[in-house]
């Protein structure tokens, strides 16, 4: 099934947050797919790399629930190789940077009976909040 | 002298806001003003009667004329002073319906007071103005045209078929150009070489054509009407009167080297006939390739040549000649693929350009393939176009659509082909393309949207796998071709750029030649004379070049067939007293007008009277007629004479070609903006020196705005630069004395920029009222200081030539 999706005029913040976060200017992207072609990792991807590109365009924050930035190895070919001189793996850890920023906790420290809380090394447990939540 | 003002109410789209009643009789007692007069509409013909009865009864020898801009009605008035026997140049208008009754209709006390000053500063110009005539310059009807592809080939003809003398010269031994190498055209599929071919043909044919193939050019000097040429013309090592093109000594010469014209994939001998269709159709001897003539190594053709057409006694021949105007049709030259590294051309055998697969398709049509295609063949678009990493942003314009030929001609030489093309967007904008490209889809040739990515070559089977993205479907597509064609785009010709250099033709960003005017001067330069055809400007299909070549030639008739072309007084002089010879003003000069010398002077042939050159002179030697020093000078003090104690008072110059026009457009807008500003028209905005604004404020101006055409639609593209210097100059002398350098700006307008002009004026006059105002001493001291400023400027130059004179790095006698 096709699902409807409506593009108001909020989208327009995501794509400016990306832009500012990334210094990128997303909408220069012509959708030419060598960076998908090049990437090593995007058959792990959910989405490739160019629709990566092609949702921040259209504010669609939707992009932050796919694993493409996550998988990014950076390993910068297709920046390399854009021929309109994009920045893709900045654009990816633009979309880390927000996704982290939203600071949901894996961890419930409160769950944690306090004898174990006792025993666990104080590092560990910063370590866990840090990692999951910027 | 006897000065006549005349005040045009307009049909009362002036006098309803301007008491014009008062500006006349204020015109009245201005000195060597003997008599001024209202009317309802002076461009009517009983308006222009009035001023010419004037002229007759009361002797006048200086016109002004307050009513519209000069935009609209200089040339008419310029005509009727002409027809009663005065110069043309002895008239002025001041617009005091754009400028006054328009803009500051709300205000008419104040658009009167302004109109008065407008009307001041025309008649302090107009008593300076000299009587000078336009001057006449003889041309001659002889055009160089450089390159003999498609669009110096067409140049040509139109040229020599209208009875113009045309001296065609071609590096290569043939003309032809890449044309020549096609297979079919797009989108009508007709054989390039079968359409072409006649058309080399009647190039010898033509009487007035005089062609110089295997030719390059040494040196181009002069301007238009006089460009001197000198040319070097190759040895060919065959005379080609006698040579018969039989073929014999082709086949006797041992020598075997890549044949270019196949693009390397045939090979050809030392000797050798350029192209099938080569015109002149003679031989060519490569000297380079051929075992040696000195001493004499091996001589077999020699010794077959019937009619002893061979002489490798030929020497290289400089010729020179004269011509009047010049077309510069020189081309491009394929992208070289090497620099695309990932795609692998030079290193795998089955990759090869789009060049290489129109001759194969030549030679399969004729039954001899010179290489097997293979069943699966792909095509990879924008190689070296629209690519930031190569360093071309552009589109090469002609890939989409020579893809779609080649692959359909594929395609429907074997149905069971398997033929793609991969592209970035397909591009099917011209007469017939997208109903070419339906045609290919039909054919079954597939279009895949995506850039390629990566070629790899299997080392065993020599098959490519290629790996793109289907941009459409999101998918990754990994395919295996027997054969890759890459759709190279097109760069500037190496060639070109000696050749720019002789005639200081400007290049756009892209690397290609830039026009004199994006719209309206697509085939002109800003050399005077000398015109653009072809893929030297920009890549462009076949019907492109030929419209542009035969438009260049019909703008070179243009200036040419009346055997005289006359040029506008405006231009720069030398005050021969005061010049020292420094040469300061010489690179200053784009155009290279400045000749230098003990005392410098101006090439009226060359120069374009923009001024830039004047700020440049520590003496004040150099000038411009018609804004002269004085009259620049004159003007505003005219300007500033009417400031009242607690005024504001604001100097725009405004260059001609826009920000003057932007001004009117704003008035016939009927936008309001600050009445402090006084505008004052100029050529260009560089023709305003550092002194001349300094006067400004000595005079009692609180501001100064330089109004310049963007540079890119300018008809001085270099007065920008020139501006920008002459304004930090002025900027670091208001700071030495304490006062604000905010006071001088300048901005580069479109005459669209309503909005734009109107926030400049304000903004600069908000600033010069809110600013602690400048007091006497200040403005005393400013002239003072660029006096000492100037001096320095002097002795340093005088050391720096003493140095140069003792250890002789010039040659010039200064």
């Amino acid at each position: 099934m096709i699902a409807k999706v409506v593009i108001s005029s909020e989208n327009e913040d995501f794509l400016k947050k990306i832009w500012n976060l990334s210094g990128q200017e997303i909408t220069l992207c012509d959708q030419c797919g060598i960076c998908s072609g090049s990437c090593p990792m995007v058959s792990e991807m959910d989405i490739t790399p160019s629709q990566m590109m092609r949702m921040v365009q259209l504010g669609q924050d939707e992009v932050l629930e796919s694993k493409v930035m996550w998988l990014c190895a950076s390993c910068f070919t297709c920046t390399v190789r854009c021929p309109r001189g994009l920045d893709l793996s900045k654009v990816a850890e633009a979309l880390r940077q927000v996704k982290l920023r939203h600071a949901i906790d894996h961890i419930d420290i409160k769950a944690i009976p306090k004898d174990e809380l006792t025993i666990l090394p104080q590092i560990a447990l910063v370590s866990a909040c840090r990692k999951f939540t910027g | 002298m006897k000065i006549g003002v005349y005040v045009c109410h307009c049909g009362g789209n002036i006098s309803e806001v301007v008491d014009v009643e008062k500006v006349r009789s204020f015109a009245e007692t201005q000195p060597n003003v003997i008599l001024a007069r209202d009317y309802s509409h002076m461009c009517s013909e009983m308006g222009q009667q009035l001023v010419l009865d004037d002229i007759r009864k009361n002797n006048l020898d200086r016109v002004v004329i307050a009513a519209c801009s000069p935009q609209f009605h200089e040339k008419t008035f310029m005509s009727t002073v002409e027809s009663a026997n005065l110069s043309p140049y002895v008239f002025e208008m001041a617009n005091i319906r754009e400028q006054c009754a328009w803009p500051h209709f709300d205000t008419p006390e104040v658009a009167t007071e302004k109109a008065k000053d407008l009307v001041n500063v025309a008649i302090a110009k107009v008593t300076l103005d000299e009587a000078l005539k336009k001057k006449i310059m003889p041309i001659g009807k002889r055009v160089l045209v450089i390159g003999g592809g498609i669009a110096g080939i067409q140049a040509s003809l139109d040229l020599g078929d209208a009875g113009f003398k045309v001296y065609l010269v071609e590096k290569s031994p043939s003309i032809g150009g890449k044309m020549a190498q096609l297979s079919r055209t797009f989108p009508t599929e007709d054989c390039a070489a079968c359409i072409l071919s006649p058309k080399m043909a009647d190039v010898p044919a033509n009487p007035n054509i005089e062609l110089h193939t295997y030719t390059e050019i040494e040196d181009i000097k002069g301007y238009l009407g006089n460009y001197e040429v000198t040319v070097v013309k190759k040895p060919r090592y065959v005379d080609v009167e006698k040579c018969t093109a039989c073929d014999n000594c082709t086949e006797v010469c041992p020598v075997v080297v890549p044949n270019e014209f196949e693009e390397g994939l045939t090979s050809r001998k030392a000797i050798y006939l350029p192209s099938p269709i080569a015109v002149p159709h003679a031989y060519v001897l490569d000297d380079k390739a051929c075992l040696g003539r000195f001493p004499l190594a091996c001589n077999k053709c020699y010794e077959v040549c019937e009619p002893g057409a061979i002489d490798s006694d030929q020497k290289s021949e400089k010729i020179s000649f004269t011509v009047d105007t010049i077309i510069v049709a020189t081309g491009y030259d394929i992208f070289d693929a090497r620099e695309k590294k990932v795609y692998g051309i030079g290193n795998s055998k089955n990759v090869i350009t789009a060049l290489d697969m129109e001759r194969m398709i030549v030679h399969a049509s004729e039954g001899n393939p010179l290489k097997p295609t293979g069943k699966r063949i792909a095509f990879i678009q924008c190689v070296g176009s629209r690519d930031e990493q190569v360093g071309n942003e552009y589109c090469s314009r002609i890939c989409c659509m020579y893809a779609t030929k080649l692959s359909q001609l594929l395609k429907r030489s074997d149905p069971k082909r398997d033929v793609y093309v991969f592209y970035t967007d397909l591009r099917a904008y011209g007469k017939g393309f997208e109903e070419y490209y339906k045609r290919a889809q039909r054919t079954g040739v597939k279009f895949i949207r995506g850039r390629v990515a990566e070629l790899i070559e299997d080392s065993q089977t020599k098959k490519l796998t290629l790996k793109v993205e289907d941009t459409l479907t999101r998918q990754i597509i990994e395919s295996t071709f027997d054969l890759v064609v890459l759709s190279v785009g097109l760069v500037p010709n190496e060639g070109t750029n000696k050749i720019a250099s002789m005639l200081k033709l400007a290049k756009s960003p892209d690397g290609f030649l830039q026009e004199a005017h994006p719209k309206f001067r697509p085939v002109d330069t800003l050399s005077d004379g000398v015109f653009i055809a072809g893929c030297v400007q920009g890549p462009k299909d076949i019907p492109d070049t030929v419209a542009q070549a035969s438009g260049a030639a019909a703008r070179a008739i243009r200036l040419m067939n009346k055997g005289e072309y006359d040029i506008a007084p405006i231009i720069a002089f030398v005050h021969e007293d005061l010049c020292d010879g420094c040469g300061l003003c010489i690179d200053q000069c784009p155009l290279g007008a400045i000749i230098p010398s003990k005392v410098v002077s101006v090439n009226e042939a060359i120069c374009r009277g923009c001024g830039s050159c004047i700020g440049s002179c520590p003496r004040d030697a150099l000038d411009l007629h018609c804004y002269t020093n004085d009259q620049m000078l004159a003007e505003v003090k005219a300007a500033l004479v009417g400031k009242k104690d607690g005024e504001t008072r604001i100097l725009a110059f405004a260059d001609d070609m826009t920000a003057y026009r932007l001004a009117d457009n704003v008035g016939t807008a009927k936008m309001s903006y600050s009445t402090d500003v006084r505008i004052i028209r100029v050529p260009s905005g560089s023709r305003i020196t550092p002194k001349l604004m300094l006067q400004a404020f000595e005079l009692g101006a609180d501001g100064i705005l330089l109004g310049e055409s963007e540079a890119k639609s300018s008809p001085f593209p270099h007065s920008v630069a020139t501006i920008k210097n002459n304004v930090s100059k002025v900027r670091d002398i208001l700071k030495e004395e304490n006062i604000e350098p905010e006071r001088v700006r300048y901005a580069e307008f479109v005459t669209v920029m309503l909005g734009g002009f109107v926030n400049q004026i304000n903004n600069l006059s908000d600033f010069a009222k809110k600013s602690s105002p400048i007091s006497d001493q200040q403005r005393k001291t400013l002239l003072k200081n660029l006096e000492s400023r100037l001096q320095a400027i002097i002795t340093k130059r005088k050391q720096w030539l003493k140095i140069q004179m003792k250890y002789s790095l010039t040659n010039s006698g200064r």
